[in-house]
């Protein structure tokens, strides 16, 4: 065992795959000698050169269609949108070109586009959003959001095998983060295969990314009290694994679901719905959501901390299901 | 390609445009189509210089451009008839069609959407090593979205072998190019990103044929993109059902004047090329292989519901 940052472990996955598969190359904004906006690259540079950790000028959209074009010509490109909020820049490409080119023209497009969706760092309305469900609605485009070092490891190398476009989350508040992992990377891991994060029989917390780091912290609190909080973290968004939400909302009868982004329109409305249509008779309460406030993400510390969801609303909303 | 080829694919292309107007009107083909009628030069003449290993990307105006690539017509015509046996299973229509085997890389709804995807293609080829060059069509009006800009700047700054090709056919939609264009010259942005710009008669044949081949030589030869805005007429509408208000019956009069197929057969029966009797005769076989490709699209079956279950993802 050893203990590992979600950047580093982030880090030496990319390396591997690099080693692993000369098609791979990285490419985005500022991710050669300067080594990315959070440091995920550095040092790659060094050991890869810079026709596979390749500098590309603030051009979101091109330095995507771009890579589509060379996936499907046969490269394996992994780009980086700086702050999720730019993937706006790039939207035309993947929802227009990268998600329609297997359905409809029959052809492969193994992309990954990692990006730091999330709040926390005081760093604005358009370098914190979640902006996750504008692409969770897209047929043909795969959603990765690890919430730990071993599943960011294990998702990001099946990503990078995958003959498809994957968005990969990483939220800027999990990098610093500390994980205990095994001394080698883990084996890629599945798509749609929840974790169970946490069991638990009285209570059913779904969550994915940095929401799922903090649920497993609210539910030991939540533990303390006496309140046995199952927490399930969804690692990939699309596919879902809908069957394990079900599953645990039967045996429970008592279902939350978090999301960083705002309440309206998010994903979680949409696997409330699944678990209704598929665990109705089941449920002792109503499902709830505990999400972001319906407002652009503020810059100052309170302010953003009054619009995203925290330890004590998790632990809040918990008890109160539990009345 | 030999002129009399690429004279009967410019007729080929222009049949089956005309065929598709006509389907529209008669209610045998559905959804919509932008037809290319006035353009073909371009496409062919870019197809005659170009080499097999060498990639197109084209527009939502495309069928010329796939034809000229060695496209099997009946299939391109079953596409638009909805029918399994299309290039895309029916999934694609008339905007959507591929076929990697020919080094033809599709179509897209978007009208520059292709643009930095064909720049990809390049920067596959540069990475390979693989002497291939892309030739990317679009149009004066996506030569306005942003993303024309970001990747002739990218293609430059790499020396990607990457020819971008504007057909600059006067209208975009309904917009022409002195309301849309602040300098109706798209070869002149090439300054801005630093490559060879050249303008083009696009309804002369051989003139772009001789100008593709020799910007692509320069591209193989490891010199970097170039832009080449090729000048034209749309002599069709711009879909199905456009009444063309924006203009009037006497412009497009004098465009049909300049009709590159009209030009091409002058030339070529001035040049002893060409005759009355083999005119008539290569019209002839280019319509009939129009009939048989929608003789073959509508006795294929219908594109199955039921396969849309499968190939959401590889």
């Amino acid at each position: 065992m050893r203990t590992i940052t979600f950047t580093q472990i982030i880090r030496e996955t990319l390396a591997a795959e690099l080693r692993r598969d000369p098609s791979v190359f990285l490419m985005g904004e500022d991710i050669g000698v300067y080594g990315g906006s959070f440091g995920v690259t550095r040092g790659l540079l060094k050991e890869f050169g810079p026709t596979r950790i390749r500098d590309t000028p603030i051009s979101e959209q091109a330095l995507t269609g771009i890579a589509i074009g060379a996936a499907v010509a046969g490269q394996r490109p992994v780009i980086e949108i700086m702050f999720m909020d730019f993937i706006t820049l790039a939207v035309d490409q993947l929802v227009n070109m990268a998600a329609k080119l297997h359905p409809i023209y029959g052809v492969s497009c193994p992309l990954v586009i990692r990006t730091p969706p999330g709040g926390g760092r005081g760093y604005g309305a358009t370098h914190s959003q979640s902006l996750e469900r504008l692409f969770a609605g897209i047929p043909g485009i795969k959603i990765a959001a690890p919430s730990n070092a071993t599943d960011a490891s294990g998702l990001l190398q099946t990503a990078i095998r995958d003959n498809n476009p994957v968005l990969f989350l990483e939220h800027k508040l999990l990098y610093p983060q500390r994980f205990d992992v095994e001394d080698e990377l883990p084996q890629p891991m599945p798509f749609g295969f929840a974790r169970i994060a946490r069991p638990g029989d009285d209570l059913t917390i779904v969550a994915w990314s940095h929401m799922a780091f903090l649920a497993q912290h609210a539910a030991a609190q939540l533990a303390a009290e006496g309140i046995d909080a199952e927490v399930i973290d969804l690692r990939t968004l699309s596919p879902l694994d809908i069957d394990t939400l079900i599953e645990s909302a039967k045996r429970t009868g008592r279902v939350m679901i978090l999301e960083e982004g705002p309440k309206t329109g998010g994903f979680s409305a949409e696997i409330a719905a699944q678990i209704m249509e598929n665990a109705h008779d089941y449920l002792e309460k109503p499902v709830r959501r505990l999400a972001g406030a319906d407002f652009p993400v503020p810059s100052a510390k309170n302010l953003e901390a009054a619009c995203l969801p925290s330890l004590a609303d998790i632990v809040a909303l918990a008890r109160e299901l539990m009345d | 390609m030999e002129t009399l080829e690429a004279y009967s694919l410019m007729l080929r292309i222009r049949f089956f445009e005309e065929a598709i107007e006509r389907l529209f009107l008669e209610g045998r083909v559905m959804g919509t189509a932008h037809t290319c009628i006035g353009q073909e030069a371009i496409a062919v003449g870019t197809a005659a210089a170009l080499e097999p290993c060498d990639a197109m990307t084209t527009t939502h105006r495309g069928h010329g451009h796939f034809l000229a690539r060695g496209a099997d017509t009946g299939r391109v015509m079953a596409e638009l008839f909805g029918r399994e046996t299309g290039y895309s299973h029916g999934r694609g229509g008339s905007q959507m069609m591929m076929d990697p085997a020919i080094g033809f890389y599709g179509a897209n709804g978007i009208t520059a959407g292709s643009i930095p995807f064909a720049t990809g293609l390049a920067l596959d080829a540069q990475i390979k090593g693989s002497g291939r060059v892309t030739a990317c069509f679009f149009g004066d009006g996506a030569s306005n979205q942003g993303v024309f800009h970001e990747s002739l700047n990218i293609a430059s700054l790499w020396k990607l072998p990457v020819l971008y090709i504007a057909e600059n056919n006067g209208y975009a939609m309904s917009t022409a190019t002195a309301r849309g264009l602040a300098n109706p010259r798209i070869a002149d942005r090439a300054v801005a990103y630093g490559m060879p710009g050249v303008r083009v008669d696009g309804n002369d044949l051989f003139a772009v044929r001789d100008t593709v081949a020799a910007l692509a030589a320069d591209i193989r030869a490891g010199k970097g993109p170039a832009l080449l805005e090729c000048v034209t007429y749309r002599l069709s509408g711009h879909s199905r059902g456009d009444p063309r208000v924006y203009r009037t019956r006497e412009e497009e009069a004098a465009a049909w004047k300049n009709d590159p197929i009209l030009r091409l057969e002058t030339r070529l029966k001035a040049d002893g090329v060409l005759t009355d009797d083999s005119i008539s005769a290569t019209r002839h076989a280019a319509k009939a292989a129009i009939d048989e490709a929608v003789r073959f699209a509508e006795a294929s079956p219908l594109a199955d519901p039921a396969k849309l279950r499968e190939g959401l993802f590889a």
